[in-house]
C-alpha cells in the first residue's frame, strides 16, 4: 500500500490549515480543504469513541443489518382497534405521551392539558381541577408513546380508550400504532380539552373508528409505501404537507367505505371528516415510518437512528445498537412562520413523535420534493433541495422506493447514522408545526428546526 | 435468446420514470428489449402480449416487475444486476439546478468529493489530531501529522495500526514531506531523481533536500517520521516502514536516513533495515559517532551536508567522500576581511535559529571547534543558557522553541521576534558573529530576505562604531515561490558572508572568531 502510493497521484484531504491545501494545489497537487471543527463540540473523550467507530468492521455490518432491515419492511395499514385492545401491556390507568420519558410536573403546557383532556375523556375525572388531582397523585402511569411502538403528533395522548391505527410490517411482522388525526383548531394534540374536543373524540370512538375498521377489512389492509412514494411525486413530505397522501388515502377508504354495511349516514360524516382535513394522512405516514424503524431497531452495534421524538420539553433520541436507551438534551425552539396574531414568544419547544417521519427518511429529508414547505422559513425551492441534499451526508443509504422530482427523481436519504451526524456536525432537518406554549390555544405556525447534536454525541459514548 | 424477469416488492415508480428506467435497460450490451412496469393485471397481460412474458403472473400492483431478453443468460442476468444498482443509486449524477454544495466536514464526507484521496493532511490542535488520524487509517488512508502536542500513548496504537495495514503514518509533529513530488507542510520544491530521504527532523529533511538539488540531483520521496518514532516506545515503525517501501521502490536508487540519535535498541533495529535493503544508504544521525555506523552498504556521515553529497556521489555512482572537516577553500579568502573588521572586544558568535536541526547542528560543529557553547538545545545539560533572552559568549538559540512560539507564528513565518534579537545581539560590544539559518519553500515566510535585511542594517546601526559580521545560510531551491538566487542576492547585498550548507556556515564563523 505504501509503495503503491508513491505510483498513485496524490490526492490529499486537508484538515487543518488551508495554506497547506493551497501550496499543494499551487505544485500541481489535488487537495480538499475540509471545513473542519473539533467534533462534539470539542469534547475529546466523545471524539475519541467516534473515531474508534468510523469503519469499523462490526458496526459497518451491524448498520448494514439494521439498514436492510429498515429498506425490507412492508408497512401496511391493517386496523382500527382500541388502544386497550390494540397496545400489547397497555396498562389500564396509563396514558402514552410523545417524546422521551417526562413525568407529570416537568410536562409542557400543551402536553398538561392533553393530559387533562384524556383524563376527562376516559371518565377517570369529572372536572378539569378534579383531573388535574389525578394528573398529579401518581395514580396514572405517564409512559412515552414509543415504549408501546406507537406515535402521536404533538403531545401525542393515547388513552385506553381511543381508537388507534394498527400497521404491520408484512416482512418482519412487527406493528405499530398512532391515534387517528382530529383535525385543526381546538385539539387534544394542542393541549386544548374542552367540551367540543372531548365530543370529537367520542365521535372518533363510536363512529369514525368502527368505520375505517370496517373499511380496512373490506381492502384487506392499505399497503402504505406505495402511497407515501405517490404522495412525494404530488408535493408532499408526508410530515407537514400530508394534502395529497391524505386524497389519496381518500380515494381508497371511499370506495371501501360504501363496500361496508355502515349506514349512509355515518360514511357521510367520516367522508366529510377525512376530507376536511389536510394532515390525516400525518399518523398513518408516522406509524409506517415507526414500523420500518422498528425493524431496524436492537441490531447490535448499530449507529442507525430508530427514533427522534419530542415531548416539549426534552428532544429524545434512540439508536438501534443501544436498546431502550434515550440520548435527550433541552427540546429547540422551531424557526418559522405564525399564524396571524401569533409570534415567538407563543411558541412551545419542538414537540411530538412527528420526527419519526424524518428519522425514516421522508419530511425534512424528502423536502425536496415538497417546496411549499419552505416557505414556512421564507425559502425558495432550492433551499428545500439544498436540505435534502445535505443529508445524504449523514444517512446510511436511500430508500428507493421514494423518488424526489425535483431531484431528478434521485432516491430520498434515509437511515440516520448517528456517527456521522457527530462527525460531521450536520444536524437532522425537521419539518414540524408549532404548539402554543399554553395548552389549548392550537397550533401557531409551523417551520423547520434541527435535532439537537448532544442527544447523538451521548449515543455515540454510549456505543461499544 | 434469453428472458428473465425480476421482481421488486413494494417500490413504487411512477409510469413515466419506468419508461425513462426501460430506455436505459435496452440499451445494455447484449440486449434486446428491456420493460420495468408496476406489476397491474393490464401492465403484465401487456408483457405476455409482447412475449417477454411467457404466462400471465398473479399481479401485485405495488411491486415492481423488469422483464429482459437478450441474447444468452449472462446478458440477461447482468442486466438486471445493473436495474437493480440503478434502482438503489443514490444520484443519478445528473440532477442540476445550483443547491449549494455543502463544503466537506468530515475526512469520510470528503472521500465523495474526492473518491481518489489517498492522504490526509492534519494540522489541527493536538488535542484532535489522534482522532482524526484514526479515522483516516481507518478508512485506508496514510496520514501525516503536521499537529505536535500528541502523546506518546496516542501515537503508538496509530503507528501500529498503520504498520499492520501497510500505511504510512508521518508525525505526529512531522513538519516537513515531499510524496510524489508534492511538498507537504513545511518543505521544498526539489528536483525529482532517484534519492530517497526518510527524516526525523523537519529542518533535516529540508537542508538535505535542498542540497541534493543544488547539488544538481533529485529525490523520489522524502518521508518525514515525526519527532518521537525513533524513542524506544515507539520503535522507529515509521522509519522502518520508509525504508522498507524505498527498498522496495524502482525509482529510489540511494537512501538517506536523517535523526538525531535514536535510542540504542532503535538505532540497531534501523541499520539492520538499512543493511538488509539491497541499496547504499546514507546515514546521518546527527551527533553519533558515524564511525559506529557500518556495513558494506551503509554510510555514516557527519553533517546533514555531507549526507547530501554522499548521496549524490552515490546517485551519479561515483566514490563516495572523503569528506573534509575543515573549511573549503573556496569559503577561506572570504574569513581573513571579515576578521580584519572586528574590534579587541568582539570575541563571540551569536546563532538565531529558525530551525531546530539547524541550531542542534551548529551547537555540534561550533562545541567542536570552539568549546563552551551556551544554547537552549545543548548538547550537554551544563551548557543550557541560564537567560534564554540574554546570550553570554559564544550562544546559539533555537527561537522555534514552545517558548518563543506561545501566542506568535514560527520564526519561519513571522521574523519580528528574531529581528529584534539581531538588534539586541549587535548593541553586545562582545557580539562578533551574527549567524543566520534562512529556511525558503512552501509553508515558510514569502520574502525571508526582505524581512531581515532592514533588521540587518539597523543593527550595524546600533553597533556604532562597530562592525557585526553576519554569516548565514539559505535553505531552498530556485523552484521554491522566493526563488534561492534572488533571496541569497539580497542578503549578500546586505553584507551577509553565504554559505551552501549550514554546517559551513558554523565552520566560517568559527574560523572568524578563533
Amino acid at each position: 500500500m505504501v509503495n503503491q502510493l508513491f505510483e498513485q497521484e496524490l490526492q490529499v484531504v486537508n484538515v487543518g490549515l488551508a495554506s497547506f491545501a493551497e501550496s499543494i494545489t499551487g505544485t500541481g497537487g489535488k487537495a480538499l480543504q475540509l471545513d473542519w471543527r473539533p467534533p462534539a463540540a470539542g469534547d475529546k473523550a466523545t471524539g475519541k469513541k467516534l473515531a474508534a467507530l468510523i469503519n469499523d468492521p462490526g458496526v459497518e455490518a451491524a448498520n448494514r443489518t439494521a439498514f436492510e432491515r429498515f429498506l425490507a419492511a412492508q408497512p401496511v395499514l391493517v386496523g382500527v382497534e382500541a388502544a386497550k385492545t390494540a397496545i400489547p401491556g397497555l396498562g389500564e390507568r396509563t396514558l402514552l405521551h410523545a417524546g422521551p420519558p417526562i413525568e407529570w410536573a416537568r410536562m409542557c403546557g400543551p402536553m398538561q392539558g392533553a393530559m387533562i383532556g384524556a383524563i376527562l375523556y376516559e371518565g377517570w375525572a369529572e372536572t378539569q381541577d378534579a383531573a388535574r388531582a389525578l394528573a398529579q397523585s401518581g395514580e396514572i402511569t405517564f409512559a412515552p408513546d414509543h415504549h408501546y411502538g406507537a406515535v402521536g403528533p404533538m403531545a401525542g395522548v393515547i388513552s385506553p380508550s381511543m381508537p388507534v391505527w394498527i400497521v404491520e410490517n408484512r416482512d418482519r411482522g412487527n406493528r405499530s400504532f398512532s391515534n387517528m388525526n382530529e383535525g385543526l383548531g381546538k385539539v387534544l394534540r394542542f393541549g386544548a380539552n374542552d367540551p367540543s374536543v372531548l365530543e370529537r373524540l367520542k365521535w372518533m370512538e363510536a363512529v369514525l373508528g368502527p368505520a375505517l375498521r370496517a373499511a380496512l377489512q373490506v381492502v384487506g389492509g392499505i399497503e402504505l409505501r406505495p402511497i407515501i412514494a405517490q404522495a412525494l411525486h404530488m408535493g408532499d413530505e408526508c410530515h407537514n404537507r400530508n394534502a395529497a397522501a391524505s386524497s389519496l388515502l381518500f380515494k381508497r377508504l371511499t370506495t371501501a367505505l360504501l363496500k361496508t354495511g355502515v349506514p349512509q349516514g355515518q360514511i357521510s360524516q367520516v367522508l366529510d371528516f377525512v376530507a376536511g382535513n389536510d394532515h390525516f394522512f400525518l399518523n398513518i405516514s408516522m406509524a409506517c415510518c415507526k414500523a420500518m424503524l422498528d425493524a431496524a431497531h436492537g441490531v447490535e452495534r448499530s449507529t442507525l437512528v430508530t427514533a427522534m421524538a419530542r415531548n416539549g420539553v426534552d428532544f429524545g433520541v434512540r439508536v438501534s445498537g443501544t436498546g431502550d436507551a434515550w440520548f435527550t438534551a433541552p427540546a429547540p425552539m422551531v424557526d418559522g412562520l405564525f399564524f396571524p396574531g401569533y409570534s415567538q414568544a407563543d411558541a412551545a419547544p419542538d414537540l411530538g413523535d412527528s420526527a419519526i417521519t424524518e428519522t425514516a427518511g421522508i419530511g425534512g429529508f424528502a423536502m425536496g420534493s415538497a417546496p411549499a414547505i419552505v416557505q414556512f422559513v421564507g425559502g425558495t425551492p432550492q433551499d428545500a433541495i439544498a436540505y435534502t441534499r445535505e443529508m445524504y451526508y449523514i444517512t446510511l443509504g436511500v430508500n428507493a422506493g421514494f423518488t424526489l422530482p425535483p431531484l431528478n427523481f434521485d432516491a430520498a436519504p434515509a437511515g440516520i447514522d448517528a456517527r456521522k451526524v457527530v462527525d460531521t456536525g450536520i444536524a437532522p432537518v425537521i419539518n414540524t408545526g408549532i404548539a402554543h406554549k399554553e395548552a389549548g390555544i392550537g397550533q401557531v405556525g409551523a417551520g423547520i428546526t434541527r435535532a439537537p447534536l448532544a442527544c447523538f454525541e451521548q449515543a455515540i459514548q454510549a456505543m461499544r | 435468446m434469453a428472458t428473465a424477469k425480476r421482481i421488486i416488492k413494494n417500490l413504487y415508480r411512477d409510469s413515466v420514470s419506468l419508461m425513462q428506467f426501460s430506455e436505459k435497460l435496452n440499451v445494455l450490451e447484449g440486449i434486446r428489449q428491456a420493460s420495468a412496469v408496476m406489476a397491474t393485471e393490464n401492465n403484465i397481460s401487456l408483457l405476455v402480449e409482447a412475449g417477454l412474458l411467457a404466462e400471465a403472473a398473479a399481479p401485485s400492483p405495488n411491486d415492481l416487475l423488469i422483464v429482459v431478453e437478450g441474447q444468452d443468460d449472462a446478458a440477461v442476468n447482468a442486466a438486471l444486476e445493473t436495474a437493480e444498482a440503478l434502482l438503489k443509486q443514490k444520484s443519478s449524477g445528473t440532477s442540476e439546478g445550483g443547491p449549494r454544495q455543502v463544503p466537506p466536514k468530515s475526512i469520510e464526507m470528503a472521500l465523495e468529493a474526492l473518491p481518489g484521496a489517498n492522504f490526509v493532511l492534519i494540522s489541527t490542535p493536538g488535542e484532535y489530531a489522534a482522532a482524526e488520524a484514526q479515522k483516516a487509517l481507518q478508512l485506508g488512508l496514510h496520514v501525516m501529522m503536521f499537529s505536535d502536542n500528541v502523546s506518546i500513548e496516542e501515537e503508538i496504537p496509530l503507528k501500529q495500526y498503520a504498520q499492520a495495514h501497510d500505511l504510512l503514518v508521518m508525525g505526529p509533529d512531522c513538519g516537513t514531506a515531499i510524496i510524489n513530488g508534492v511538498p507537504l507542510g513545511f518543505a521544498n520544491m526539489v528536483r525529482r531523481g532517484d534519492i530517497g530521504v526518510v527524516a526525523a527532523s523537519g529542518t533535516g529533511l529540508q537542508q538535505v533536500t535542498s542540497l541534493i538539488d543544488r547539488f544538481g540531483a533529485g529525490i523520489t520521496q522524502a518521508i518525514g517520521t515525526g519527532g518521537h518514532d525513533l524513542k524506544a516506545e515507539v520503535g522507529g515503525i515509521t522509519m522502518l516502514q520508509g525504508i522498507e517501501a524505498l527498498a522496495k521502490d524502482a525509482a529510489t536508487r540511494v537512501i538517506v536516513l536523517v535523526s538525531k540519535p535514536p535510542a540504542r535498541e532503535v538505532m540497531a533495529k534501523v541499520l539492520e533495515k538499512a543493511a538488509q535493503s539491497g541499496k547504499p544508504v546514507v546515514v546521518e544521525f546527527i551527533g553519533a559517532d558515524s564511525g559506529a555506523i557500518s556495513g558494506e552498504n551503509l554510510y555514516g556521515v557527519k553533517t546533514l551536508e555531507d549526507a547530501a553529497s554522499a548521496a549524490v556521489m552515490l546517485s551519479q555512482s561515483k566514490p563516495v567522500g572523503p569528506f573534509r572537516e575543515e573549511l573549503p577553500e573556496r569559503y577561506q579568502a572570504q574569513v581573513e576581511p571579515a576578521r580584519a573588521q572586528l574590534q579587541a572586544g568582539q570575541k563571540y558568535i551569536r546563532g538565531l535559529f529558525s530551525g531546530g536541526t539547524f541550531c542542534y547542528e551548529t551547537v555540534l560543529l561550533l562545541s567542536e571547534a570552539l568549546g563552551k557553547v551556551y544554547s537552549n538545545t545543548p548538547i550537554r545539560k551544563e551548557d543550557a543558557i541560564p537567560n534564554v533572552w540574554k546570550s553570554q559568549g559564544h550562544t546559539v538559540i533555537d527561537l522555534g522553541d514552545d517558548l518563543f512560539t506561545q501566542g506568535r507564528p514560527h520564526p519561519m513565518i513571522d521574523f519580528r521576534l528574531r529581528n529584534e534579537r539581531i538588534v539586541q545581539e549587535a548593541k553586545d560590544p562582545e557580539t562578533a558573529v551574527i549567524l543566520l539559518d534562512i529556511v525558503l519553500g512552501y509553508g515558510s515566510n514569502m520574502d525571508p530576505a526582505g524581512e531581515l535585511v532592514p533588521a540587518i542594517r539597523q543593527a550595524q546601526v546600533a553597533a556604532g562604531e562597530r562592525k557585526v559580521v553576519f554569516v548565514g545560510s539559505v535553505c531552498g531551491t530556485d523552484s521554491d515561490p522566493q526563488n534561492l538566487t534572488q533571496q541569497e542576492h539580497m542578503l549578500r547585498e546586505a553584507g551577509v558572508i553565504l554559505t551552501d550548507s549550514n554546517a559551513q556556515a558554523a565552520r566560517l564563523a568559527a574560523a572568524v572568531v578563533k
